[in-house]
């Protein structure tokens, strides 16, 4: 039985390479090493000059991450309490409908939607930033609305039982259970964004990406080492800060 | 009679100066306006694409499948020989790796070489390793194969090392101490309690290796992405309405699939 599934598995692994490698150029492949020898041969030495034009595109793309992440947290939210058993008004009709929003925004990468955005409402910043909000809804929404299901129901109980309010258990009882995990996600996403709005200029949607695909348009290889280099450094420097900050939050 | 407190209110929890708590909200205040104050919206750009956006949402609502199957179904053939054969490949290269990421199996500098090769791996966008790929292997999907193995190497040889250094070590003691080698120290100790791990992040990264294959085929790695870039450049809105609508259903099966899947293991 357990066999069988490995062979089956290899089986189908064999059929999907050859259906995906039926219109590989081999030329191409076996000539891939010169090729790299090649760019990388263009990439050194990187092109140190080109940094200063490069500030004002990082400074957009930390724009995109940050406004999108707010963007993204304040459609979050009422989408997690939807979504979230115990606080949802209605499990039946609206908890799927935020189950679905979650799954959607989830399942579509934020370079698709800023593909969208930029053909919708014009290339620029606030395709990016939009993007980036939509995309996070269903992050910070799914594990948000865990974090909700998650709360102690005795907490809740105590504060029903004084006779509060539907608003006023939310705000004493549920709200306070979760704050930490709140701020935790969005300190996670802040940082996940800053990552993926690196690239998405590649699209058209403003930020560091832009002179990214400048730069590999014109074949401009020492310059895309610089670029490259700048986004690392920025992700490590973002992922270290976000780190620091889950730790002091939880 | 002792006067009690009607109202409480939580104390501050992060930042427990006040003029500090001051400061730093007038940072970031003085922030937001500054980092709004960078977004130019041109308005007139975004009334015209209001009318383009209204005609997205109808073709999202009535996707047109058949006019463009061809391309589609193409496309969609790539995406998903893409990802299985990337995992396969990606997870049994992870493996050596992951062993080697270990600290409690590997000698120092192989730990260290195994870790470079996942940090690389990690801090590296997909997008920016297919453009590379495809800078040196054409375009097509066998670019985009390397592009999901590779990325694929970083996250299960991550997971992998992290979990096989979490082991119960009882057990691994148990096997060393009746004189096992190395290789059946692996085979008897730590592979059964990491393979159900093992085989559920296969699961998980099959699960977004299709994700990411959407999105590649837009700087030309193939896959579904080449085909839903196309129809937007083109605007024909309802059979990208249609592709994101078939991606959408199919993340949704993979997920639910592989959450039951990966219950089923453990």
């Amino acid at each position: 039985m357990l066999w069988g599934a490995w062979l089956a598995l290899i089986a189908l692994f064999v059929f999907c390479w050859q259906i995906m490698t039926e219109d590989t150029i081999w030329f191409f492949v076996t000539d891939a090493p010169r090729q790299a020898a090649d760019i990388g041969g263009r990439m050194l030495p990187p092109r140190w000059s080109y940094l200063p034009e490069l500030i004002q595109p990082l400074w957009d793309t930390l724009n995109i991450a940050t406004l999108g992440t707010l963007g993204g947290v304040i459609m979050a939210v009422p989408v997690a309490f939807l979504a979230a058993r115990n606080t949802t008004p209605s499990t039946t009709f609206l908890r799927p409908i935020a189950l679905f929003i979650i799954v959607a925004s989830r399942s579509i990468n934020s370079l698709i939607w800023a593909l969208l955005l930029v053909a919708i409402i014009g290339p620029g910043l606030l395709a990016g930033i939009v993007a980036i909000a939509l995309r996070s809804i269903g992050f910070i929404g799914k594990l948000l609305y865990e974090a909700i299901e998650e709360t102690d129901a005795r907490q809740i109980e105590a504060i029903a039982a004084t006779g509060a309010s539907r608003a006023q258990v939310l705000n004493y009882g549920i709200v306070p259970q979760i704050m930490p995990a709140f701020w935790g996600i969005t300190v996670f996403r802040w940082d996940i964004n800053i990552r993926e709005s690196t690239i998405l200029g590649l699209v058209g949607a403003g930020g560091i990406g832009l002179k990214l695909q400048a730069s590999l348009n014109t074949l401009a290889w020492s310059q895309v080492t610089v670029i490259l280099l700048l986004i690392l450094a920025t992700v490590v420097l973002s992922e270290w800060v976000s780190a620091r900050m889950r730790h002091a939050i939880i | 009679m002792a006067s009690y407190p009607t109202t409480w209110r939580r104390p501050p929890q992060i930042v427990k100066d006040r003029r500090w708590r001051l400061t730093l909200q007038i940072v970031i205040v003085i922030y937001l306006i500054l980092a709004v104050g960078t977004v130019e919206v041109n308005w007139a750009r975004v009334y015209d694409g209001l009318e383009r956006g209204q005609r997205f949402v109808l073709g999202f609502l009535q996707p047109d499948f058949s006019s463009r199957w061809r391309d589609i179904s193409q496309g969609l053939v790539e995406s998903l020989t893409m990802t299985l054969t990337s995992t396969v490949v990606g997870v049994a290269i992870s493996i050596p790796i992951g062993i080697g990421a270990a600290r409690n199996l590997a000698p120092r500098w192989i730990y260290y070489i195994c870790r470079s090769i996942i940090a690389v791996s990690r801090a590296l966008q997909e997008v920016i390793i297919a453009i590379f790929f495809v800078a040196m292997f054409g375009f097509g999907p066998f670019a985009g194969f390397l592009t999901l193995s590779f990325a694929t190497i970083g996250f299960i040889a991550k997971l992998l090392a992290d979990d096989i250094e979490e082991i119960d070590e009882a057990q691994a003691e148990a096997i060393r101490a009746t004189g096992a080698s190395w290789w059946q120290l692996v085979n008897y100790a730590i592979q059964p309690q990491v393979m159900p791990r093992l085989i559920g992040l296969s699961l998980y990264r099959l699960d977004i290796n299709f994700r990411e294959s959407a999105v590649i085929g837009i700087v030309g790695a193939g896959g579904i992405g080449a085909t839903l870039n196309t129809s937007i450049d083109r605007y024909e809105y309802d059979s990208a309405g249609a592709i994101l609508l078939i991606i959408i259903a199919i993340v949704m099966v993979a997920e639910y699939s592989s959450s039951y899947l990966r219950k089923f293991l453990q």
